[in-house]
């Protein structure tokens, strides 16, 4: 077994973590507003017993080729995510796949998923399976403004692609994070992430429990078991590679804990704090502040920075 | 085979067919004990409920989602669609034009799936037992895991008979889904008696 | 003045000035749509509340309530016309006011009046999944015995007369004759 075989164990090690901690994350979130309900909540290993559940049904029924495809291609988006971003800085085995061009394919990696999806659910022939993709799409492109604009302002800030290399130039003391050398592209990406992540007041795209319940309306046993962790892994994912971006990265998994917990939070506070938009209030949302935002982030790193 | 026993899916036309089953449920033997007795308590533990309501018990079921009882604390939570729910509520009493929705609903759940009914009226036809719409017996149409009674159930005792169907579910006894496979003719039988106009796919959706 | 005026016009059988702003007329069948239009068109009752039908089995008739309102003087007009139940038929109003259908929809599914030229009065609201027993809301139809053969009944369910039972339950002791008496006499006035 050469370095590659041991480094695709690591790759499946780290997924197996990630996906452990975006569910813990997410029940995490469904315990907290519970609590700001006035709600006992769930408790933590709930998330688990859902997908363990879900994948022991004993029947499904298939709508045909892409009905399958479907979470396949979800899961590939959120699997693909991770293993190109490099999540311990420093290691070399927990570093991935990391290549030169790793934050463009991670961001078509971002989008990958819900393209997929999209394909598969409207196979499935429910009528609210298309109404809660076209959300889904529209919020996508709406929250894609202000992160594609934050993204290319640290390509210009670091004059690079390549997800490691802009984490190894935030080294060296908290002052050099992004966060405080271009705290606008920052904002905006965190604005962004409001919307990917896909709780309140963006929740609109996955509201699980009314009646359009959105995209997976027709997704149920083992197809619904795989959202389900691709939710977690993804969710992980994409805290892993804000911390890179703007955040300094990681050198140890206590620090990527806390790191990306601290972003979670943003999250969650954020979403027991207000209630939902409507999706033309999401794109409206979008594509007013945060675009500014990421456009003087963008001219801040052009002009300033360089 | 007669035509009693095939039950074809007529009624429908020849564009509609491919989109549905063409084959009777089957009965799906359980998994070696010891993976089943953890797949049961899996699935004791997160019920998804089919928001459907039928009948006046409902109303009694929305007071479980918020904080006063909370019903997500038992891992017990609403889905929209029947596709991903465990759990089918008959919230109290089925007029013949609910039972045809009742059945569609529940034919559409995927196994293991588990039945409640709330309050008298599923169970002998309550007050409206001599009704000419009312369902009596709901038992003869849907396997039944487990009936809370009551006129109607207060949410503590729906909370309760859900505890109870956790243990059931538990001990394996909860096995509604088999139980239609195999009497499937009599069932489809039985609601064939009452629902005169059949226009819809006998096995599954 | 208005009533008057309408009396003489219509052949009005039976007036009933139930409240200060509730009156009910009666008239036959034929003058119904005058009846109506001149109510609708000359006297402000721009509203139509509701058409009830009941089943007058003794007297052999349906008895059709029209409901009116108006506005203005807050007053109700209802206007009561007796079909025969034998030939149910009646004229239909959908030209007056649209919802006027929906309630002979719901006339001919539950009492099996017909209203020749109303919109969609073969479909029924309720009684859906191909009721075949006749309208229900008849009074010579037996619910129980429908019921029975066609629900399956639970064993084991026993049925008391009320007033028997809480007078077994509560006064043992007291004679039946007593009671009867008394519960049959004393109610009346």
């Amino acid at each position: 077994m050469g370095p590659l075989g041991l480094k695709i164990i690591y790759t499946l090690i780290t997924l197996v973590i990630c996906g452990v901690y975006g569910l813990l994350l997410g029940a995490f979130m469904a315990k907290t507003m519970a609590r700001v309900q006035g709600r006992i909540g769930i408790p933590l290993h709930q998330p688990f017993v859902d997908i363990i559940k879900n994948y022991g049904k004993r029947t499904a029924i298939s709508h045909g080729i892409m009905f399958y495809l479907g979470p396949v291609f979800r899961l590939t988006g959120g699997i693909g995510t991770l293993v190109f971003i490099p999540v311990i800085f420093g290691s070399e085995y927990f570093s991935n796949f990391s290549v030169a061009g790793d934050l463009l394919l991670v961001m078509y990696f971002i989008f990958f998923g819900q393209l997929g999806m999209a394909l598969g659910a409207s196979e499935g022939g429910h009528p609210y399976s298309p109404i809660g993709i076209a959300r889904g799409l529209a919020q996508m492109c709406a929250f894609e403004v202000p992160f594609a604009l934050a993204i290319i302002a640290i390509a210009i800030q670091y004059n690079t692609f390549s997800i490691t290399e802009i984490v190894a130039a935030q080294q060296g003391g908290i002052l050099s994070w992004t966060f405080f050398t271009n705290p606008f592209a920052v904002v905006a990406a965190l604005l962004a992430m409001l919307g990917m992540n896909m709780y309140p007041p963006f929740s609109i795209v996955l509201a699980p429990q009314e009646i359009p319940i959105g995209p997976p309306t027709e997704y149920h046993s083992a197809y619904l078991g795989m959202l389900q962790s691709n939710r977690a892994i993804f969710a992980a994912a994409k805290l892993v590679l804000f911390m890179n971006l703007f955040f300094g990265g990681a050198t140890n998994f206590p620090v990527l804990v806390l790191k990306t917990w601290a972003i979670y939070m943003c999250s969650v506070l954020v979403g027991a704090a207000f209630p939902r938009f409507r999706p033309e209030e999401t794109i409206r949302f979008f594509l007013r502040w945060p675009t500014v935002i990421g456009i003087v982030g963008l001219l801040f790193a052009k002009y300033y920075l360089i | 085979m007669s035509s009693k026993d095939l039950l074809p899916n007529d009624g429908l036309s020849e564009i509609d067919q491919e989109f549905f089953c063409q084959a009777p449920p089957e009965y799906i033997s359980p998994l070696p004990k010891p993976i089943e007795d953890f797949m049961n308590w899996a699935r004791s533990e997160s019920l998804f409920i089919l928001a459907f309501g039928t009948g006046c018990g409902a109303i009694e079921l929305r007071p479980l989602t918020t904080s006063r009882f909370d019903m997500y604390q038992y891992g017990i939570q609403m889905r929209a669609t029947p596709r991903q729910s465990s759990v089918f509520i008959v919230g109290g009493y089925a007029s013949v034009k609910t039972l045809k929705r009742i059945v569609r609903s529940y034919e559409q759940m995927q196994g293991p799936k588990f039945v409640v009914t709330l309050g008298s009226c599923p169970i002998n036809g309550g007050m409206y037992w001599d009704s000419y719409n009312t369902i009596n017996r709901i038992d003869h149409y849907l396997p039944i895991d487990i009936s809370i009674c009551g006129c109607m159930p207060r949410p503590e005792s729906i909370l309760a008979g859900f505890v109870e169907l956790k243990k059931m579910i538990r001990a394996g006894q909860c096995d509604g889904a088999n139980l239609y496979a195999k009497n499937f003719a009599w069932y489809k039988a039985n609601q064939k008696r009452i629902i005169k106009d059949w226009n819809m796919p006998d096995y599954n959706w | 003045m208005m009533l008057e005026k309408l009396k003489q016009t219509f052949t009005v059988t039976e007036v009933k000035e139930q409240k200060k702003n509730l009156t009910f007329f009666t008239v036959p069948k034929e003058q119904m749509e005058m009846m109506l239009i001149t109510l609708r068109d000359h006297h402000d009752y721009k509203h139509l509340s509701f058409i009830v039908g009941i089943d007058m089995i003794e007297d052999g008739v349906f008895k059709l309530t029209y409901m009116l309102y108006n506005y203005e003087t807050n007053h109700s007009f209802g206007i009561h016309c007796n079909i025969d139940r034998e030939k149910a038929e009646m004229d239909s109003f959908h030209h007056l006011w649209e919802q006027v259908g929906t309630y002979q929809r719901e006339l001919r599914e539950m009492l099996g009046i017909n209203f020749e030229g109303s919109p969609r009065l073969e479909e029924n609201l309720s009684l859906d999944e191909g009721w075949d027993g006749p309208p229900p809301m008849r009074r010579d139809f037996d619910t129980k015995e429908y019921s029975n053969n066609t629900y399956f009944q639970r064993e084991g369910r026993v049925n008391y007369d009320p007033r028997e039972y809480m007078r077994e339950q509560l006064y043992p002791t007291f004679p039946k004759t007593e009671s009867d008496k008394l519960l049959n006499g004393g109610g009346k006035k």
